[in-house]
């Protein structure tokens, strides 16, 4: 198997099965380090049970899910890693990890994969602020020695928690929220409320990014906002963005590798333009014989 | 002018039918449970009797009572919702608000005295012990399970387990090791919070309605082998002559080295209640200065987000369980602490004292005061236990209903109408707004419906 140097994430055969339904099966895939790379797909596809493998929230029937740390050269040590049965192998220069075998909170505390949902899923009693404290919860927990040094008022927590909220003003002023820190986050209009999820996300300081549909139920000048602000998060941070997304505008327009999955098994894997213009991937989007595709790819002007 | 009055007219049409349907659904009802009753005369035979009187006043009451909820308290309400939100924000309620906890615990501190000053020294027992020991305890209580349900939002309905194991430890390990009140008081919280993990761990993947369920049980259990475990806990009999609480080592008794001989004063049985309430009253102020710490400390800021999100919780890389499990731990310390107070007030303990009722009491406390609201609950504390003990005073009651009316017995019936009226006026409770925990320029309320009330 080729070793591509810059791979962060390996999904290898992931299989996902919940009774007789089969929702991913046998998927392979990499994401490069510093790469926008889309799952798409039409309804039921399963990509957010994708998503919910590689975030720890379902445990895979099968397959491998490999992240790695630091140096490239630490994927060499992925095959150690499953034979030892850990979760994860920390070498001097980086660490691979194996997502299928961590619980959901240990994904994000350790694996440092990030995640947002497709339904908005904020704490909408809490402050837009309160909401990205809450995101940089382990190292706060560490500064206040798990709540001992803190209930006794050591400065060790509150300069962590000062740290936390410049943290937390810097994203906000990212994602143009600043003046309305101190509102509930249940207030927010839906494209802040998008914004906020991603900027609390961030906080937990991920080196993948997991955005499940980011653009649904946006605006096209919110989409385009969006677009904005995932391509400066790229560029500023490094970051790698696993997204899922319906809007082409922005499937296109930002990502760098395109994942096409239709019944759970991936039909097409490329770059955007490759993708756009494979007849199965027309077929699966639009539903129609292979040998009508041209026709309706002239008439819908792609 | 009108129209208003017309809808006046029409509204009292309305209200007179609605009445008359009430009266008749009561009529019904009523006429088999009340109208008819059975009884043996002396030939030892049932013979059917027949209450038509007292079927017809309470029907008429009930009827009275419709009427007047049709125009009196349902236009009100609705005039009331019609109002804008913020048109009752007057100034006043800002200043109240700020006042209102510093002058309530300059309040508490100064009440002894107070009460000493007007009722005389043996007047004052009762309104020290029965009113403000027995109200503090309840509202340590209740601050104590705010943090379960108020802020990490898992409803418990088996609190008083933990009470109980404070309780039970501190009069078995004072009687049998003669351990002070102030050894054991630290360590009647560490076992109460170890059996909160214990029960901790099987309920963690439990919500909602089962998660109340098991801590019911666990509450019932914990209670059962109280009683059943006799060699240990001397079952029904309970455990009396539990050490009392001394003052830093310095008895209240009337000996030579009891603390009225010591301070040279005359003997009176005062000066423990007096030390009792305000031992009750640093604890319960432990427990709500405790809470407001940890609610600004990534723990509390944890138990929040979990009330309002457990699945976002989790993407955030909390662990959810450690989570719950120090919610519970910490809830069930400070209710050991008030156990191990309750056994050094008492001097008695038996299974008797921790009934489920004494949960639905805590829990009723800490919903109608509003969850998460530390003087909502204190109000509620006060309102519920300080009026339960008012009605034993109410002896002119007697005169009204007859020699053998005792108020107390009415007490769950007044319980159950707070609860209905305070769930029409206020249904997230007194106080149901939330105060955040840090803000960048201003602090401002988050209002009530925004604040979810956890999935259990």
């Amino acid at each position: 198997m080729a070793r591509t140097g810059n791979t962060i994430l390996r999904v290898e055969h992931l299989t996902m099965r919940f009774g007789g339904l089969v929702a991913v099966d046998d998927l392979s895939f990499e994401a490069e380090q510093g790469d926008i790379t889309a799952l798409i797909g039409p309804n039921g596809a399963g990509k957010t049970t994708v998503f919910n493998c590689i975030t720890g929230f379902y445990k895979p029937s099968e397959g491998r899910l490999g992240l790695r740390h630091g140096a490239a050269k630490a994927w060499a040590h992925l095959e150690a890693l499953t034979d030892n049965g850990e979760r994860c192998l920390t070498l001097p220069d980086g660490a691979v990890y194996q997502l299928e075998r961590m619980p959901d909170y240990l994904v994000t505390q350790q694996a440092r994969v990030a995640r947002t949902f497709q339904n908005i899923r904020l704490f909408p009693g809490m402050t837009v602020l309160e909401n990205l404290l809450v995101a940089q919860h382990n190292r706060l927990m560490l500064a206040s020695g798990y709540t001992l040094l803190g209930i006794l008022g050591f400065p060790s927590y509150s300069i962590a928690e000062k740290a936390a909220i410049d943290t937390a003003r810097l994203w906000l002023d990212r994602v143009g929220l600043l003046a309305r820190a101190d509102d509930p986050a249940g207030d927010l209009p839906y494209g802040a409320q998008r914004r906020l999820e991603i900027a609390r996300a961030m906080c937990t300081e991920p080196v993948l990014l997991c955005l499940d549909e980011p653009a649904a139920g946006l605006n096209p000048r919110e989409s385009a906002e969006l677009n904005e602000l995932l391509l400066a998060i790229r560029a500023e941070h490094g970051m790698s963005i696993l997204l899922i997304e319906h809007d082409m505008s922005v499937v296109m327009e930002i990502s760098d590798h395109v994942i096409v999955l239709d019944y759970g098994v991936r039909i097409a894997d490329g770059v955007p333009n490759e993708v756009r213009n494979d007849p199965k991937v027309i077929a699966a989007y639009l539903g129609v014989a292979d040998r009508d595709v041209a026709k309706i790819e002239a008439d819908v002007g792609l | 002018m009108a129209p208003e009055a017309r809808s006046q007219r029409v509204d009292a049409a309305r209200a007179l039918r609605e009445a008359g349907v009430t009266a008749l659904i009561a009529f019904g009802l009523f006429l088999p449970l009340i109208g008819f009753q059975t009884v043996t005369d002396i030939h030892n035979e049932l013979i059917l009797q027949t209450r038509w009187q007292l079927l017809f006043a309470i029907t008429a009451v009930v009827c009275i009572g419709r009427l007047a909820f049709s125009l009196g308290i349902e236009p009100w309400l609705a005039q009331r919702t019609l109002r804008p939100a913020n048109a009752t924000s007057a100034p006043w309620r800002s200043f109240v608000g700020r006042w209102f906890v510093p002058f309530a615990i300059g309040f508490v501190i100064a009440y002894p005295p107070i009460v000493i000053a007007l009722n005389g020294f043996s007047g004052a027992v009762k309104w020290i012990d029965n009113f403000g020991i027995q109200i503090l305890i309840y509202v340590m209580l209740g601050w104590g399970l705010n943090i379960v349900v108020g802020l990490a939002g898992l409803l418990d309905l088996g609190y008083v387990a933990f009470y109980a194991v404070g309780s039970y430890s501190y009069a078995l390990l004072a009687k049998t090791l003669g351990l002070s009140f102030w050894i054991l008081l630290p360590l009647a919280g560490v076992l109460a919070s170890f059996w909160g993990i214990l029960l901790g761990f099987p309920v963690l993947r439990l919500r909602g309605d089962y998660l109340a369920i098991v801590t019911l049980a666990f509450g019932e259990i914990i209670r059962i082998v109280l009683i059943n475990f006799v060699d240990l806990t001397n079952g029904y009999a309970g455990i009396s002559s539990i050490p009392r609480p001394t003052f830093f080592g310095i008895p209240f008794n009337a000996n030579e080295d009891g603390f009225a001989a010591v301070f040279g004063l005359e003997f009176s049985p005062l000066y423990r209640t007096i030390f009792l309430y305000y031992l009750i009253l640093a604890l319960a102020l432990l427990t709500a200065l405790a809470t407001v710490r940890l609610r600004r400390l990534p723990v509390g800021r944890a138990w929040e987000a979990l009330r309002e999100d457990e699945t976002a919780c989790r993407s955030l890389g909390i662990n959810t369980t450690n989570t719950k499990l120090t919610a519970f731990a910490m809830g069930a310390m400070f209710a050991g602490f008030a156990g191990s107070f309750f056994a050094s007030r008492q001097g008695f303990i038996s299974p008797e004292s921790f009934t489920f009722l004494e949960s639905a009491t805590i829990l009723s406390i800490v919903v109608l005061g509003g969850m998460g609201s530390q003087v909502g609950v204190a109000i509620a504390a006060i309102v519920m236990i300080g009026g339960t003990e008012i009605m034993r005073d109410l002896d002119f009651l007697k005169q009204i209903f007859g020699p053998t009316f005792d108020p107390t017995q009415y007490r769950m019936l007044l319980f159950g109408f707070a609860m209905v009226l305070i769930m029409i006026w206020k249904p997230r409770g007194l106080i149901a707004t939330r105060e955040p925990s840090v803000f960048l320029k201003e602090r401002k309320t988050i209002a009530a419906d925004l604040v979810k009330e956890g999935h259990g």
